[in-house]
């Protein structure tokens, strides 16, 4: 499933966009002693502690099964999509805590990408990157053209598509659609951009093409990545974050953990013992 | 779990070992020639360093091959980055061991000169070197503080016999030439242990991560 959230160009709550001015509004996101399970099972999140700083970019690693998935979709409150799925703890946002928002609101300002690029299906690729807006209400032809082609420049995608606008978007490639997915989130510009695996499903040079993208938007957002890919979490992160069995077991500088890693649970598992 | 590249690590490390051995055994038979003032020992340290010059092409092509390959993270990455200047700093070894046996082989047809320090120079480059492969094989960080710490002996070393052989050319213009051997035979084992240092802090940073080089607190 690819999915762009609710899309209603909106800015943060006030206290993000006020603190954004103040010398120490580095951090974009806090996650606070964050739990979080499936219907009767065992805990997947045990008390995750973690701040995302803004505009940068940040990879969670990790063996399968260890809750990075899980814990990227509590940022924007996927995660309680499933049935019986539970989250607790505190996700500060502009200093207000996402799980007590209207989950519309929220994905408004955190959008999401998947694994597999899904375009719209009925929709062309002009009308799948304005998807956000015109279910927001903008329909002004003008304005959506302009926020199309802005999009798609800001996710490298234009050049290649400028000249057929009006085809589905499925008719790209897949390295071109899961462009076009993030084009999509772009549109309705968020403050977060979440990423769940998106290179999983293609090939190296549309993988090459994605972090290059990432590098560039991180200048104007902050971007979460979760990756199975350690060599692209190295490439394409400022932080990373490992998890293991539902522990954040170390955070920190990208450069620095895969050079010296200071716990040796990490350094088993970027050097490949075990995972 | 064992990795096939765990294998090719411990043989990569093992390779590296064998060169500083030739080199080890290169520096030896190179002081005998200026020393015992034997020359027969020259074509041997000539041959060893053909084969340090092989193996340091040898293991630059490994080192690479495992990194393009395996892409390694954290202490393996440590590793071959430590070993590829390793290798540099052996090969050097070799070289200043070849300067000083062919030095050797001038001295030898000449009349006898005082050699200053140079045998205790021979006696701290020769420790420091075994001592940094021995700090290499083993990760002991705390052996290659000590060869770190040593490098300062023979830099002292090296300027008193700068300056002895310097009086004794002044006396004596016919020692001019010799004496200008010596003390190259000097700056080539002062260079031995500069490289022994390089292997010292190389292991350092190998094992836990740390660059000291160029660092005023060294130790």
């Amino acid at each position: 499933m690819t999915t762009t959230m609710d899309m209603r160009p909106m800015p943060l709550p006030a206290e993000t966009t006020a603190s954004k001015d103040a010398a120490e509004a580095k951090i974009a996101m806090s996650v606070r002693n964050l739990k979080a399970g499936y219907a009767g099972g065992a805990p997947v999140l045990k008390g995750v502690n973690l701040e995302i700083r803004e505009k940068t970019v940040t990879a969670i690693i990790g063996p399968s099964g260890c809750g990075k998935s899980t814990l990227i979709r509590c940022l924007n409150r996927m995660h309680e999509a499933i049935p019986g799925a539970t989250a607790d703890g505190e996700i500060l946002i502009g200093g207000r805590n996402a799980l007590e928002l209207d989950p519309v609101v929220l994905r408004r300002a955190v959008g999401m990408v998947f694994q597999r690029p899904n375009p719209f299906p009925t929709m062309s690729i002009a009308q799948n990157v304005a998807a956000g807006l015109t279910l927001n209400g903008v329909h002004d032809r003008a304005i959506l053209a302009e926020a199309v082609e802005k999009s798609l420049r800001r996710a490298a995608l234009w050049d290649e598509v400028k000249d057929k606008l009006d085809a589905p978007g499925v008719g790209l490639s897949g390295g071109q659609q899961q462009r076009l997915c993030i084009a999509r989130a772009l549109a309705v510009e968020p403050a977060i951009l979440l990423l769940d695996e998106p290179c999983s499903a293609l090939d190296p040079i549309a993988t090459g093409r994605i972090e290059e993208l990432l590098i560039q938007i991180k200048e104007q957002l902050t971007v979460v990545i979760v990756t199975h890919n350690m060599q692209q979490a190295a490439r394409v992160s400022e932080y990373t974050v490992f998890m293991l069995m539902g522990e954040m077991v170390e955070y920190g500088l990208t450069r620095k953990m895969f050079t010296q890693p200071v716990d040796k649970r990490t350094e088993d598992y970027i050097t490949g013992r075990f995972g | 779990m064992k990795r096939q590249f765990d294998a090719d690590l411990d043989d990569l490390r093992g390779r590296l070992l064998r060169m500083g051995s030739l080199c080890e055994e290169m520096v030896h038979y190179a002081v005998k020639v200026v020393v015992e003032r034997d020359e027969s020992h020259v074509d041997a340290v000539q041959g060893w360093e053909r084969e340090v010059n092989s193996m340091h092409i040898e293991i630059d092509e490994i080192a690479l091959r495992l990194i393009a390959l395996h892409q390694p993270a954290a202490g393996d990455l440590r590793l071959l980055a430590a070993a590829i200047k390793i290798n540099s700093d052996l090969e050097r070894i070799g070289d200043q061991a070849v300067n000083i046996a062919e030095t050797g082989v001038y001295l030898c047809k000449e009349p006898k000169i005082k050699l200053g320090d140079i045998p205790r120079m021979v006696e701290v480059a020769a420790g420091m070197l075994k001592d940094s492969l021995d700090a290499f094989a083993r990760g002991d960080t705390e052996l290659a503080r000590e060869v770190i710490k040593r490098d300062d002996e023979e830099d002292r070393l090296k300027s008193q016999t700068f300056n002895e052989l310097v009086h004794l050319m002044q006396r004596d213009a016919s020692s001019i030439q010799r004496g200008m051997d010596i003390i190259l035979i000097a700056r080539n084992l002062e260079r031995i242990a500069d490289h022994a240092t390089n292997i010292a802090e190389d292991v350092i940073f190998m094992v836990i991560g740390k660059d000291i080089r160029h660092s005023v607190e060294k130790i």
